[in-house]
């Protein structure tokens, strides 16, 4: 079953590993020599303007030129005074934006998504910057507590003393922010599991994890996704019926938790032989051993890849779209069939909108993937 | 727990003996065969609710419905389909679609890849900038958008069929598809055929042969220069040898208005130009970053010391960095192949009849046998990965073993 | 090592656990009555039959079919739920038992009571599969088609009868098929298709949407019988009764001259007939596990079948389908309901 052959090579490399150019930021009249030092070199400068000219004059006429920047229906999008079609459609996403963030989240009961998105945000940030105190409690933290208190302010039940918010009220950002986050956060410390697993000297405990790993790997997410929409509930005994959100959570994150064992078990397997001999000289049990000298280095050790399994996840939860949950991308599919803002432009205008969103998170974590590879290389050669 | 066992080990047979639980090998066995029963009970749990589940809906399981015809129809595969024939058929005509598409983009991924990836190593500032740029926007947004925005720009971009764009070599473009001239059926084109399939065995084993040669220092054959003119005549004697001439023995349907759309010729529907464009596209972001940290990673020295030799930039690196490099990119090029043809599925949102479309829509729909045609779905993926895997170690062992 | 198989046997028996704790499984209307919310299969956005509103609530006509039911069972119509399903997933919920009625402009056939494992109760409106076509392309009937390319959805019974359709007359056509309504009416749109084919309800539905409305014309021929009927899960008689004959409460109501308005006075009505189906005579909705006055509570919640149908379809709503066979069956239509006694 094992097929794949050393697996830390075998991962995608890492978001911006490496990504420094090859040279440190030359100054200003350097790079401008560069661009025609010889004749191939102006050739290629020559062709590179040509290709950004007609790749991105399109998309800034379209974002900005000829958007429509005001109006209240579809009359303001509808074909300009020329005749033509016009660019992005702005009011109507101005318009929607509450519905494109929280769904159908009743608006009195907005400030609960905003206090748990502001909850994550802060716990995130403790867990992720590098000089913060005790990160190791912040992880902890964002593993137990902060799910709890969220799904307890999300979703309200009885003991809570807040109104109740059934699943299929929420929508939009909410939803594709609550998918990928209980998707890390289930999909961590399964992936950790399942990297000793497969590290393991029992032959069945290692077979089991390298079966589920790889039958995980092997097949789309959408596949994956259909099975745990569809037939979850075929599995579960008669009248079981988990909700449909957390059907594809589970979906989600058992995918995430077997791309995450992997980015785990090639950190595992780059720290040197010497740690686990250090351990086991020092009389420490199996677990000692793992969570007090081997996962902490591990861990660190691939973090980049750690964020860089977030960033795909993020990306991919775009899919739970095809199975009919109303995440960013349902919503904004929805809308658009509005008839009141129905014209040629209202898609491409919502995509625009999501293509943007999408890129801000995702690029603002691929940095930090970078800066911090770029530190534990630092750390590395001082050592 | 294990602290002192070392010293009682050593005083075995005296004393307080040691308990068997205590022993690892024993314990080891305990955990296996308890994970083993959960695992097994696991299984035998689900699939019962499976029954009781499947019984109380009144479904029968089994794969009989994949012999039963089907009354629909299917555009553009690369199997024929047309309603009456069987719902296996169907999904064989939708993976037949899976994978056209997906080698297709590979193909296109690499070649772009190779192309940014390199550029992004540029000394030329504009270039490598413009590389990055590429990789970054392509590499963080959602694929799924990428498709649905190309699919709308492709729609848009291009005219209704009685404005097609004509392109040379009889090429016709519209918003339904690209149109070109394709062969009929004829005994000259199956000489071509089979005058192909013999070039091709004629090249593979010459290869062969004058790598053995050049092995034993012996006087071995260029086949650069050889290759191409054996492809071309080969083919070409073999069909003016069954049909005497070269014109009428290899006839031709062009492209041409008729009615609403263009007919004759062969078609490329918008939905496969989009699916492509889109997968090569957001794959071809992440080859580049695997190439251009394959190339970084062969050491300053290397080239230095081709330099040392007297070698040209040209020759530097053809023989000293890309063989190097190959080896680096080789294995994660793996793991971006397939997760391109995963990622083919994506192609349900944009109604290119693959083979979860074609599996989850129509024969879903219309045998209501859900858990047979999703797990059959996952099955063929899954034997496409194990394939390619068991492909690309064997490949992979071969050029580790050229190292030494 | 060692705490991995007991996590995974911890999870095995809290499953299990959980399954145990399951109740036994009780008939689909104690379910419902238990949960005290109806939880009904609708349409994720189809104009007229099943669409949220600006704040986000459903309306329709099947929407209004499922909050009759719940106004059947609780005497509240707003005890519901609503799971938007897609047509390739709305056999599967009903089949997972993830809804209890499937109310989504479904056609009855015989493969969906048979293979499929669904029950259809009875039919709320009778459609038509039909073509529409750009009028600049000057094509007037669908013999006319021969060699265009059609949009049509993928995994409905518009997708056979098309095929159906096509070799019957020995004509050519080539299918562009897409997952979901959306999408099919947006390429359209975007003129990747010559014809677009759907129910004709659908068709007048969809063109509200389109980018020049008045530029599209529905073709005069019907290709195929598209009867809508609500579907329950296959084996549950008591469930299939109450939806059924929720169904048929409306068409007799209607027949019957109860409206929305009058429903109080015709209860205090001598009418034994009317004095039955109210529920003042005898005990009818207890036979089948409703209130005695199911019906009463229908329709002083959502109206009578005709009242349904003009203010979601009909002359009141955007559409303006006229009624044709979804008439009373003694006013030309075919709507009849079994005597309610």
């Amino acid at each position: 079953m094992t097929t794949t052959p050393s697996t830390p090579a075998n991962q995608p490399p890492a978001h911006g590993a490496l990504a420094r150019p090859p040279q440190q930021a030359p100054g200003l009249i350097q790079g401008l020599r560069s661009l025609v030092a010889t004749p191939l070199n102006a050739l290629l400068t020559v062709l590179a303007l040509a290709i950004a000219w007609f790749l991105l004059r399109p998309a800034i006429e379209f974002l900005f030129i000829d958007a429509v920047w005001s109006g209240h229906d579809r009359a303001a999008c509808l074909a300009g005074e020329a005749g033509g079609e016009t660019g992005a459609c702005w009011p109507y996403i101005a318009r929607r934006l509450g519905y494109f963030i929280y769904g159908q989240y009743p608006e009195a009961q907005r400030w609960r998504p905003n206090a748990a998105m502001a909850l994550c945000a802060l716990n995130i940030g403790w867990a992720l910057w590098p000089r913060a105190p005790f990160r190791g409690a912040a992880l902890f933290s964002f593993v137990l507590p902060f799910p709890v208190i969220a799904w307890i302010l999300l979703y309200g039940p009885g003991f809570s003393g807040l109104v109740a918010v059934p699943s299929n009220l929420w929508g939009g950002v909410l939803v594709t922010l609550v998918i990928s986050i209980v998707g890390i956060v289930v999909s961590l410390p399964l992936g950790v599991l399942l990297a000793l697993g497969r590290r393991s000297q029992m032959p069945v405990v290692c077979a089991a994890s390298t079966v589920f790993i790889e039958v995980m790997r092997g097949v789309p997410l959408l596949a994956v996704l259909f099975m745990a929409n569809r037939m979850l509930p075929l599995f579960l005994p008669p009248g079981v019926l988990p909700d449909p959100l957390v059907r594809v959570m589970v979906g989600v994150s058992l995918f995430a938790a077997a791309g995450m064992a992997e980015v785990i078990r090639g950190g595992l397997q780059a720290l040197p032989k010497g740690q686990y001999e250090a351990a086991a000289a020092l009389g420490l049990g199996y677990w000692q051993m793992m969570f007090t000298v081997i996962l902490p280095q591990a861990l660190t050790l691939v973090i980049p890849g750690i964020v860089n399994t977030f960033i795909s996840l993020f990306k991919d939860t775009t899919l739970v779209t095809v199975v009919g949950i109303f995440d960013l991308l349902t919503t904004i599919d929805v809308s658009s069939r509005d008839p009141a803002w129905a014209t040629p432009v209202t898609a491409s205008t919502g995509y625009a909108f999501a293509a943007i969103f999408y890129f801000i998170c995702c690029y603002a974590m691929s940095r930090y993937s970078a800066a911090m590879e770029r530190r534990l290389a630092a750390a590395g050669s001082r050592s | 727990m294990k602290a002192g066992k070392p010293v009682r080990t050593y005083g075995q047979g005296r004393g307080p003996a040691i308990a068997w639980w205590g022993n690892p090998a024993a314990r080891a066995l305990i955990w296996q065969a308890l994970l083993a029963i959960a695992v097994i009970s696991l299984f035998v749990w689900a699939g019962r609710n499976v029954v009781t589940n499947l019984r109380a809906s009144h479904i029968t399981w089994g794969f009989g419905f994949l012999a039963e015809p089907a009354s629909f129809d299917i555009t553009g595969s690369l199997i024929p389909f047309r309603a009456g024939d069987s719902y296996g058929r169907a999904l064989m005509a939708g993976f037949g679609n899976t994978l056209t598409a997906s080698l297709t983009a590979i193909v296109i991924a690499t070649a772009l890849g190779f192309v940014v990836g390199v550029a992004r190593l540029s000394n030329n500032a504009l270039v490598a900038r413009s590389a990055s740029a590429y990789v970054e926007v392509l590499r963080n947004t959602p694929l799924l958008l990428q498709l649905l925005v190309w699919y709308n720009v492709v729609l848009k971009a291009l005219p209704g069929p009685r404005q097609s764009i004509a392109l040379p070599g009889g090429l016709l473009l519209n918003n339904r598809g690209l149109y070109g001239p394709w062969p009929v059926e004829s005994p000259g084109w199956n000489a071509v055929g089979a005058g192909l399939l013999t070039a091709l065995g004629l090249c593979i084993g010459l290869a062969a042969w004058s790598a053995r040669r050049r092995r034993e220092g012996k006087a071995a054959l260029t086949l650069w220069a050889i290759a191409p003119a054996v492809l071309i005549c080969l083919p070409l004697a073999a069909a003016w040898l069954t049909a005497g001439s070269l014109v009428g023995a290899l006839p031709v349907t062009w492209p041409e208005l008729r009615g609403f759309n263009v007919g004759g010729g062969v078609t490329l529907l918008p939905e496969f130009v989009a699916l492509v464009l889109g997968l090569s596209l957001y794959t071809s972001a992440f080859i580049a970053e695997i190439v251009r940290s394959g190339v970084q990673a062969v050491p300053k020295g290397q080239r230095e010391a081709g330099r040392a030799l007297g070698l040209g930039e040209g020759p530097i690196l053809r023989l000293i960095v890309i063989p190097q490099a190959l080896r680096l990119i080789i294995p994660p090029l793996t793991g971006q192949y397939l997760n391109l043809t995963k990622n083919s599925s994506l192609a349900v949102a944009i109604g290119y009849p693959d083979l979860v479309s074609i599996g989850a829509g129509p024969v879903l729909q219309n045998t209501g046998q859900a858990l047979e045609v999703i797990s059959l779905i996952m099955l063929i993926y899954l034997g496409l990965s194990l394939l390619t895997a068991l492909l690309m170690n064997w490949w992979n062992a071969r050029m580790a073993l050229a190292e030494r | 090592m060692k705490r991995a198989p007991v996590l995974m046997a911890m999870t095995c028996g809290v499953i299990a656990a959980a399954a145990n704790g399951a109740p036994a499984s009780a008939g689909v209307l104690d379910q419902v009555k238990q949960r005290g919310e109806l939880i009904c299969g609708s349409n994720p956005g189809l104009a007229g039959f099943g669409v949220p509103d600006d704040k986000g609530k459903w309306t329709g006509f099947d929407v209004d079919y499922c909050r009759a039911i719940s106004a059947a069972i609780f005497g509240d119509p707003d005890k519901v739920k609503y799971v938007p399903l897609t047509a390739k997933d709305r056999f599967t919920a009903l089949q997972t038992g993830e809804i209890d009625v499937l109310v989504r402009n479904t056609t009855w056939t015989m493969t969906g009571d048979t293979a499929v494992g669904a029950s259809f109760t009875s039919i709320n409106f009778y459609d038509q599969q039909a073509f529409m076509v750009r009028a600049r392309l000057g094509v007037k009937s669908a013999l006319e088609l021969n060699g265009a390319e059609i949009c049509v959805q993928r995994g409905t019974t518009n997708e056979l009868n098309l095929a159906d359709f096509f070799r019957a007359h020995k004509m050519d056509y080539k299918p562009v098929a897409f997952g979901s309504a959306a999408e099919t009416v947006r390429a359209y749109d975007a003129h990747r298709c010559d014809v677009f084919t759907s129910d004709s309800s659908a068709l007048y539905a969809e063109r509200l949407r389109m980018t020049n409305p008045a530029e599209n014309i529905v073709l005069p021929e019907r290709i195929s019988r598209e009867p809508f009927a609500a579907a329950v899960r296959k084996g549950d008689g008591q469930w299939f009764d109450v939806v059924r004959w929720v169904g048929f409460g409306l068409v007799a109501a209607e027949e019957a001259g109860i409206t929305k308005a009058n429903v109080e006075e015709k209860r205090a009505s001598d009418n034994p007939e009317l004095r039955r189906m109210l529920g003042v005579d005898g005990k009818l909705g207890s036979g089948i596990g409703l209130p005695n006055e199911w019906l009463v509570n229908i329709v002083r919640a959502v109206g009578n079948y005709g009242e349904i149908y003009e203010r979601n379809l009909g002359e009141n709503s955007r559409l303006k389908i006229p009624r044709g066979q979804n008439n009373l069956w003694n006013k030309g239509g075919l709507m009849y309901a079994p005597p309610i006694r």
